[in-house]
């Protein structure tokens, strides 16, 4: 195949990826986007296998054809509470195959024909961005995968001096990067080094990162990886790559401010780590008090049964309890009984950006009673009950009335408006925050202790 | 322990205290309840429904006082139900000790103990028990339907083949409880509702119902008095009130008026000339009857007619809807108790806000009027006892200082020439190869950035998944390395790239389109 086909392929594909990221700005909209993804990756998978510089067939046929088989059974098994695990680990793939194409290239002895003495530079220098942005994601995903999976611990790790340590690796990564482009005889050994001491910064960056900030860095992650695939284009002189990098790249980075906004947190102090160190009011926190009302499974049936309007705010308890498919029951029962049933969704709910709608989906809920907060928050006046099952920060008041508490001026869902507040929950504990909820001590709160699956399950038997 | 409703003798009061599903909740904190035979019978709660719920049904009277240790009334005893009561008894009913020292000290040799419903203090946890609250809310509603009934006409406009209907215009003096219920009622009716208050922060809730709020041609003076009552306004505030009154008369059809000063008695607000201004048919509903009136003409329980004006006094409104008065009542009177520790922790408490605000008598000893509330408590915004709406936070706007100012100014500027500077030596000295890919990379991610914005938060998810899939291209960089001479580090590192990127490729696409065919409408 000539070169200029493969570079015309090159642009089909790149089209066709823009299209796909397109695709996803509705419901009818998105599957055509994810088979025009496909269809891009088919041509440029064909136009390299095709060009001419590619003739060893067996060794891709080797790689390729299991890889894709434990690719589409990871696909077909992996359970719909599990997507945050599954796209950590897919982050790690990718950084990883960044780090492998780096030092390929770098071992290739035939890579460096033809380049004036600059060109070298730059390829080392893009080498070597490459290997180490590859790196970071690579173990950053890794850790984020062990704390999604429940491997590792979910609270932050908060060692002494840690923005210290983040800046003298910074500096030592620098400085590696400038004895590696000095053309010494060891330069291989200076880029192993980075990758190792940049593959510890992206444990050290994600270790520090609590639970419920997980939709951040996965998403900062996604950007990683984006820029990490940019990376390789720039070695490799490859457009394509670089187009698509930089797509991910941006598209990542998008997230993770939608995130941050959904926190009213800065990007900065939550890829830092540790909550509430360095923003927050400066005065004393309220610390709700009063008494709270709890409520039984019979209480709950009634209320439900009585109501003309419901909304249901999910959080990160629903996925855990798995309980969105006996909550889609109720949603039926409620509906056929002429109540009006809505689902609010907060940014943030979940350990990935539009975990619960993804799990909402799963259960048969249709998306077009699953409302965002912007569509939602003017409604809870006029709703009867507020069903809050597993979430917490995202309900609470105190970010809009106390402007000293660690989330204040975080959009919060009004629930508090609405006639009736049922919160279910384990216990009395706070939230990620570790802020107390002001919510649970209101006139119109009732609690529902205990496990939230079992609740659900309860509930549906009761109305 | 054992809680006694006798049934109410004062002239035409309707009212129980305690209806059946309060007295079952009673029965489940521990307590045994005796009713008199019939106390339920005027609000639709008959005998056979007290035996129901397990309530003992008596029909001597005395037998009642004596076996009971706590009395749940509406109105507070008259001076031979006092003589009734079991001595070191307890009686739960509304009150007013500022008008009714006698029978204080009547209960007091007695060694009684009072708890006045009407002094429950209006902080938020006491909103349940809040039993003026919830009777002023029926008033109000009840008020409207009074004036309906003596009103000629229809409430709502119409067009009609027999002509045009013009809607009623209705005043409401006083925006509390009642009269916002008035407000909204009269609304319901479809009347064109106009109300006024002394205190602003009642503009907005009066405009939440549909009301328009009347303002005064005055310099702005507020007139919270504190616990979201009202005060005493001065004289020239008073004439511009009068003035907008008069106004008002000659153009209303209805005027509804609630204005009380705690204490005191009602302010004169409607003058004999302004109801002879109005036309006849029309309806003047006085809620502060009892205090004196707002209306001067005003006949306490009576309603008469002046110039074709009928002008309402009655004082019995909640009781005129004795069945729901009955049951919210009773609703106050069970949290109370709670409040108290039920049957077994039965106890006052002096330390508890809500139980030293509304003791009058403590074994005899008299209470009140109890010491200032330790918390002041949320400043409500009116009396409506509710609290006020979420207002939006007054965070303190972050106030630079200047210097900052100009330090971040300078700091991007330096920024800009820096970048300024480096543009011009990555063009002088980077070579065209590079250059081009770069132009590629900064569109890219134009592009991106433009796209991806569109996403619907909804499917972030999917974004993800897609993302991961496509960013699975840096297979084309193993691929790019596996045709090497012969088999060296560069082919295996590179079939391992290609291994993981493509698992990713398959893997990314396949879970998405699972997730997205799951998107259903």
């Amino acid at each position: 195949m000539p070169e200029s086909l493969v570079t015309i392929f090159y642009i089909v594909a790149a089209v066709l990826f823009i299209l796909s990221l397109g695709g996803l700005s509705n419901q009818e909209t998105a599957r055509r986007g994810n088979i025009f993804g496909m269809l891009g990756m088919l041509i440029a998978l064909a136009a390299v296998t095709g060009s001419k510089d590619v003739t060893a067939y067996a060794i891709l046929a080797v790689a390729l054809f299991p890889a894709i088989l434990i690719g589409a059974t990871l696909a077909r098994r992996v359970k719909m509470t599990e997507m945050p695990q599954l796209v950590a680990i897919l982050h790690s793939f990718v950084g990883a195959a960044a780090v492998l194409v780096g030092l390929g290239l770098q071992l290739n002895p035939t890579s460096l024909d033809g380049l004036s003495p600059i060109e070298i530079t730059i390829h080392e220098i893009e080498v070597y961005i490459g290997v180490c942005i590859g790196s970071i994601t690579f173990t950053g995903s890794i850790i984020a995968f062990g704390k999604l999976h429940g491997l590792l611990s979910g609270k932050p790790l908060l060692i002494p001096a840690r923005h210290a340590l983040n800046l003298i690796v910074v500096g030592v990564t620098i400085w590696l990067g400038i004895l590696f482009t000095g053309h010494s005889d060891n330069s291989m050994l200076y880029l192993l080094a980075a990758m190792v001491i940049t593959g510890l910064l992206g444990i050290h960056l994600v270790m520090a990162i609590g639970g419920a900030d997980m939709p951040v860095v996965v998403s900062m992650l996604n950007s990683y990886s984006g820029w990490a695939a940019a990376a390789a284009g720039f070695m490799l002189g490859n457009d394509l790559l670089i187009i698509v990098g930089a797509l991910v790249g941006s598209s990542g980075l998008i997230l993770s401010l939608i995130m941050c906004r959904g926190m009213n947190r800065s990007l900065i102090s939550v890829i830092l780590g540790g909550f509430g160190t360095g923003d927050g009011g400066s005065g004393a926190m309220q610390t709700p008090e009063g008494e709270v009302t709890s409520i039984d499974i019979a209480h709950t049936a009634t209320l439900l049964n009585n109501a003309k309007s419901v909304i249901i705010v999910p959080g990160y308890g629903m996925a855990v309890a798995q309980a969105q498919h006996t909550i889609a029951k109720i949603t039926k029962k409620l509906r056929d009984n002429n109540t009006q049933v809505i689902f609010a969704i907060h940014p943030v709910a979940g350990r990935l950006p539009g975990h619960m709608n993804v799990l909402l989906a799963e259960a048969n809920i249709p998306y077009d009673i699953v409302m965002e907060l912007d569509e939602i928050n003017h409604t809870f006046p006029a709703t009867d009950v507020v069903m809050v099952i597993g979430a917490n920060d995202i309900v609470n008041p105190s970010a809009l009335d106390d402007p000293n508490s660690p989330i204040a001026g975080m959009p919060v869902l009004e629930v508090w408006k609405s006639k009736d507040v049922i919160v279910m929950k384990r216990s009395m504990g706070t939230g990620y925050a570790g802020v107390g909820n002001p919510l649970f001590f209101n006139e119109n709160t009732s609690m529902l202790f205990g496990d939230a699956g079992e609740n659900v399950d309860a509930i549906l038997a009761a109305l | 322990m054992i809680i006694g409703v006798p049934k109410e003798i004062y002239k035409d009061e309707k009212r129980v205290a305690l209806v059946p599903r309060g007295i079952e909740a009673l029965k489940k904190m521990g307590f045994e309840v005796l009713v008199e035979s019939e106390a339920g019978i005027h609000a639709d709660y008959g005998n056979p429904k007290y035996e129901e719920v397990g309530a003992e049904i008596l029909t001597d009277t005395k037998e009642l006082w004596s076996r009971s240790d706590i009395i749940a009334k509406v109105r507070e005893p008259q001076p031979h139900e006092v003589d009734l009561l079991k001595s070191s008894g307890t009686i739960i009913s509304f009150f007013w000790p500022a008008k009714n020292g006698e029978l204080m000290e009547q209960l007091s040799e007695k060694k009684a103990t009072v708890l006045a419903m009407d002094c429950i203090p209006r902080i938020t946890r006491a909103q349940k028990m809040d039993a003026l609250s919830s009777m002023a809310n029926v008033a109000g509603y009840r008020a409207v339907v009074e004036a309906a009934h003596a009103f000629p006409h229809f409430f709502t406009g119409q067009v009609t083949a027999a002509g045009k209907i013009e809607p009623a215009k209705v005043l409401v003096i006083g925006g509390g409880v009642a009269g916002l219920a008035a407000v909204g009622a009269a609304k319901g009716l479809g009347a064109i509702v106009r109300a006024f208050d002394t205190r602003l922060a009642v503009r907005e809730q009066v405009e939440s119902l549909g009301g328009e709020f009347l303002e005064l041609d005055f310099p702005t003076e507020d007139g919270e008095g504190g616990g979201g009552y009202a005060k005493t306004m001065s004289d020239d505030f008073l004439k511009a009130e009068l003035k907008l009154f008069a106004k008002q008369a000659i153009d209303v059809d209805i005027i509804i008026t609630t204005a009380l000063i705690p204490g005191r008695e009602a302010p004169k607000l409607i003058t004999a000339g302004m109801v002879e201004s109005m036309r006849e048919g029309s309806v003047i509903v006085d809620l502060a009857a009892e205090q004196g009136g707002n209306c001067t003409l005003t006949k306490p329980n009576e309603a008469i007619v002046h110039h074709g004006v009928t002008i309402i006094g009655y004082t019995d409104l909640p009781s005129r809807m004795a069945a729901l008065s009955s049951r919210l009542y009773s609703t106050a009177i069970v949290h109370l108790i709670d409040e108290l520790g039920g049957a077994e922790n039965y106890d006052i408490n002096m330390e508890d806000d809500v139980i030293r605000g509304a003791l009058v008598l403590n074994h005899g000893s008299v209470t009140w009027p109890p010491p200032k509330p330790r918390n002041p408590g949320p400043a409500y915004s009116v009396d409506t006892g509710k609290r006020p709406e979420a207002e939006s936070p007054k965070v303190p706007a972050e106030e630079e200082p200047a210097s900052t100012c100009i330090f971040t100014k300078i700091f991007k500027m330096i920024l800009i020439l820096v970048a300024a500077i480096g543009i011009i030596y990555v063009g002088t000295n980077v070579p065209e190869s590079f250059l081009s890919h770069f132009i590629v990379f900064v569109l890219a991610c134009f592009v991106g950035w433009q796209v991806i914005w569109n996403v619907k938060p909804a499917l972030h998810t999917p974004l993800m998944s897609v993302t991961n899939a496509i960013s699975g291209i840096i297979i084309i960089g193993g691929i790019l390395q596996l045709s090497q001479p012969e088999i060296n580090a560069t082919v295996i590192l590179g079939a391992a790239a290609v291994l993981l990127a493509a698992i990713n490729v398959a893997g990314g696409f396949l879970v998405t389109n699972r997730m997205l065919a799951m998107f259903r409408r």
